[in-house]
């Protein structure tokens, strides 16, 4: 593995220094095959921040979420290339678990995908495979915590044992965020969560990763730039594989340095 | 013609026609099979519900002590030993003293089964108070006579040209007449092994035999297909090896049954010197059948688990093996369990390569476990067939009848456990 880790030249400049990084990418190459997706990126995740990915289809937005978790590895062609740290811990590296590294990278997914087993069960899943848990007692107790988070308590807390497929889409996408937080995460991946949900259900996990940014680094892949303008504090602009331009949120779509990023979001390009 | 509505108006009558030719098509083509299946089952039935009945005739039967226990010891062992044949021909002698002639003794004889001189060596060694007395005594007629109850001989033919002679014919009707002789429910066909007399012969041997060949057909099909099944699928990489091994699967799965019997022969009798016509060989060879076809569904059912679910459990740090123990496997669960019964219920029917394996010999004791001798329901049909005998025939037709309700059944229980086992997305 070619790890860099000079912090200078062009795109480093960009700001790409945020307040304390919990992720830092330097110079990471991603490819499928042949086929480069990812060309250079330099990039910081801010702890305790939203950070939005934006840009074009196939820009390559999941494919860079992906390898904060490593979950590129199951497919056998794609390879990385740079330097990816969590923490100051190369992710890359070969003595890295990714068993020990998804507890500390949760992801939701564009669809949401519970379990076709209880509420309950779905919660209970990840602290059950990673032993933080000792007695069911605590076991209830991080299920009741981690969906008060996600704020889907309320509505669930009479029918635990009732299939988690048997929610509503928005339901169920805050059951996936009840569960990836319930393994205790620092930062939590979310590949485009609210594509599938309509209006309200969307407003109601916005309003909840704005809660949880308190305790949770969070990145957002996502289609739509009001969202990516309400709820991030910092964006990062991808364009055929290269990140254009980062920079906080405010001035990404208030007064944006490059002309792509300028058109992408006054939408002349996607 | 440049007008559309005119152009789709005049193509809607043709096109509304082939529409309506094709259901018709269709609906003949159901009707048609569904009258095979009819035909088919009707035959089957008509021929063989026979078999499930049997007719008696009861005779008074003295037991003399002096010949069968001379000591009064009662002791089985000594029972078992005494000459009930002649003890049975002298009570039909007197019932029918007539019979004078050797001629005329021999078809006097003919009347009951000649297993029947057991059936009172039976009841008298399970009731040794019966020694001695004279009582009657329930015995199974001889497959011509139960053929003639059953209306399978016609009386009125010649006398030359039936198996009955027309004095059998006058001691049947007196025996009639004094309510003697009368149709049973055949309890035996249920619970008896094979036997050169039909009258005497049942399907529980064979159906012994097919249930041990089939639990160890499925104790080492399942297992080990559904792992290889869940090796290639999930863990094997996708490459040019998985894909060869793909392909062999499916061309074994359309290989020939007999085939593995013939590979059976040589490997697991001639090489390993396994022990010949048992279930443990026969059931081993049905799962080398059974293995492919198990293979496919468990395969095909694995790859419609939705990609999504393994994410979800990637994502949450579970490994390769938990994600697919916790959570693939059991979704594809129902669908492999279905292949694996439907595939049983081939291995059920399948004939040639227990041909093979030498379960086609004639087995009269039932197998107590899967290293003994036994045969299995559609070789015992086979055999069945092919005797010479009247009574066969519809005891091949009820042995039919009988594999049938068992494959109807296997069927059943695949459509149930799908329906309870399945997880509605
Ligand atoms: N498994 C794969 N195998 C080969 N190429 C892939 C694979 N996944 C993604 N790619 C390619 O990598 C590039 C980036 O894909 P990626 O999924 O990261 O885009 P994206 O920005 O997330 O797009 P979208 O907004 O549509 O989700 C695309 O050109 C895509 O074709
Ligand atoms: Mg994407």
């Amino acid at each position: 593995m070619n790890i860099q880790t000079n912090i200078g030249g062009a795109t480093a400049e960009q700001a790409n220094i945020v307040p304390n990084p919990i992720i830092e990418v330097r110079q990471a190459q991603v490819f499928y095959g042949e086929k480069q997706a990812i060309v250079d990126v330099d990039v910081d995740i801010q702890q305790n921040a939203v950070t939005a990915f934006i840009g074009p289809s196939g820009c390559g937005k999941s494919t860079i979420l992906r390898c904060f978790n490593r979950m590129n590895d199951v497919i056998p062609i794609c390879r990385v290339e740079g330097s990816i740290t969590l923490a100051g811990q190369e992710i890359y590296a070969p003595e890295v678990d990714v068993v020990v590294l998804r507890q500390k990278v949760g992801m939701v997914f564009q669809k949401p995908n519970p379990f076709p087993k209880s509420i309950f069960d779905n919660i209970a899943y990840g602290p059950k495979i990673h032993g933080l848990t000792t007695s069911k007692a605590d076991l209830e107790e991080v299920v009741e915590t981690s969906l008060k988070r996600a704020g889907l308590w309320e509505e669930v807390k009479d029918r635990l044992d009732q299939p988690g497929t048997g929610l509503s889409g928005g339901q169920q996408q805050r059951l996936c965020i009840a569960r990836a937080i319930a393994v205790q995460p620092s930062v939590i991946l979310m590949d485009e969560p609210c594509s599938a949900l309509d209006p309200i259900a969307t407003a109601t996990v916005e309003t909840l990763i704005d809660e949880l940014r308190e305790k949770y680094t969070i990145i957002i892949v996502t289609h739509s730039m009001q969202q990516a303008a309400r709820v991030s504090q910092n964006t990062a602009f991808f364009h055929l594989g290269e990140l254009v331009e980062f920079g906080t949120t405010e001035q990404i779509f208030s007064a944006p340095r490059e002309e792509r990023t300028q058109n992408y979001i006054t939408g002349r390009i996607g | 013609m440049t007008d559309p509505d005119s152009i789709i108006a005049t193509g809607r009558s043709p096109r509304h026609k082939a529409e309506l030719r094709f259901r018709a098509y269709g609906i003949a083509a159901i009707i048609v099979s569904l009258g095979f299946l009819v035909v088919m089952v009707g035959a089957i039935v008509s021929r063989g519900t026979g078999a499930f009945q049997q007719t008696f005739v009861q005779i008074e039967i003295n037991v003399p002590a002096n010949k069968v226990d001379p000591q009064g010891t009662r002791d089985p062992n000594v029972i078992k030993k005494a000459r009930f044949s002649s003890i049975l021909k002298k009570a039909m002698r007197q019932r029918f003293p007539e019979a004078k002639s050797r001629q005329d003794k021999k078809s006097l004889y003919k009347l009951v089964s000649s297993t029947a001189e057991y059936t009172v060596r039976d009841a008298v060694v399970a009731d040794p108070s019966l020694v001695g007395e004279t009582s009657t005594f329930s015995i199974r007629a001889s497959s011509d006579v139960d053929m003639f109850m059953k209306g399978n001989i016609d009386p009125t033919l010649e006398q030359s040209r039936r198996r009955i002679d027309d004095k059998q014919l006058a001691w049947i009707e007196q025996l009639r007449a004094a309510g003697q002789i009368e149709k049973q429910f055949n309890t035996q066909f249920f619970t008896g092994g094979d036997s050169r007399e039909p009258e005497q012969a049942g399907i529980w041997g064979a159906l012994a035999g097919s249930s041990l060949t089939l639990l160890v057909c499925f104790l080492l099909s399942f297992p080990l297909g559904v792992l290889a099944a869940v090796y290639l699928e999930e863990f094997a990489s996708k490459g040019r090896i998985n894909r060869l091994i793909e392909v062999n699967i499916n061309n074994l799965a359309a290989v020939p049954s007999i085939v593995f019997g013939l590979l059976g022969l040589a490997i697991f009798l001639n090489f390993f010197q396994l022990p010949r016509s048992t279930p443990l060989v026969g059931g081993m060879v049905l799962a080398l059948m059974t293995l492919p076809t198990i293979i496919i569904a468990s395969r095909a059912s694995l790859r419609a688990v939705p990609p999504s679910i393994r994410e979800a459990a990637f994502g949450l740090g579970a490994s390769k093996v938990q994600t697919t123990f916790h959570h693939v496997v059991p979704l594809a669960m129902p669908g492999m369990l279905t292949g694996t019964i439907l595939g049983m219920a081939q291995a059920l029917g399948e004939t040639a390569p227990l041909l093979m394996i030498g379960m086609v010999a004639f087995i009269v004791d039932i197998p107590g476990g899967v290293t003994e001798a036994a045969t299995a329901l559609p070789v015992q049909i086979f055999l069945w067939a092919d005797s010479p005998e009247r009574g066969f025939l519809e005891k091949t037709s009820a042995a039919i009848l009988v594999l049938l309700i068992f494959l109807v059944i296997m069927n059943l229980i695949a459509i149930i456990l799908r329906r309870r086992l399945e997880v509605r997305w």
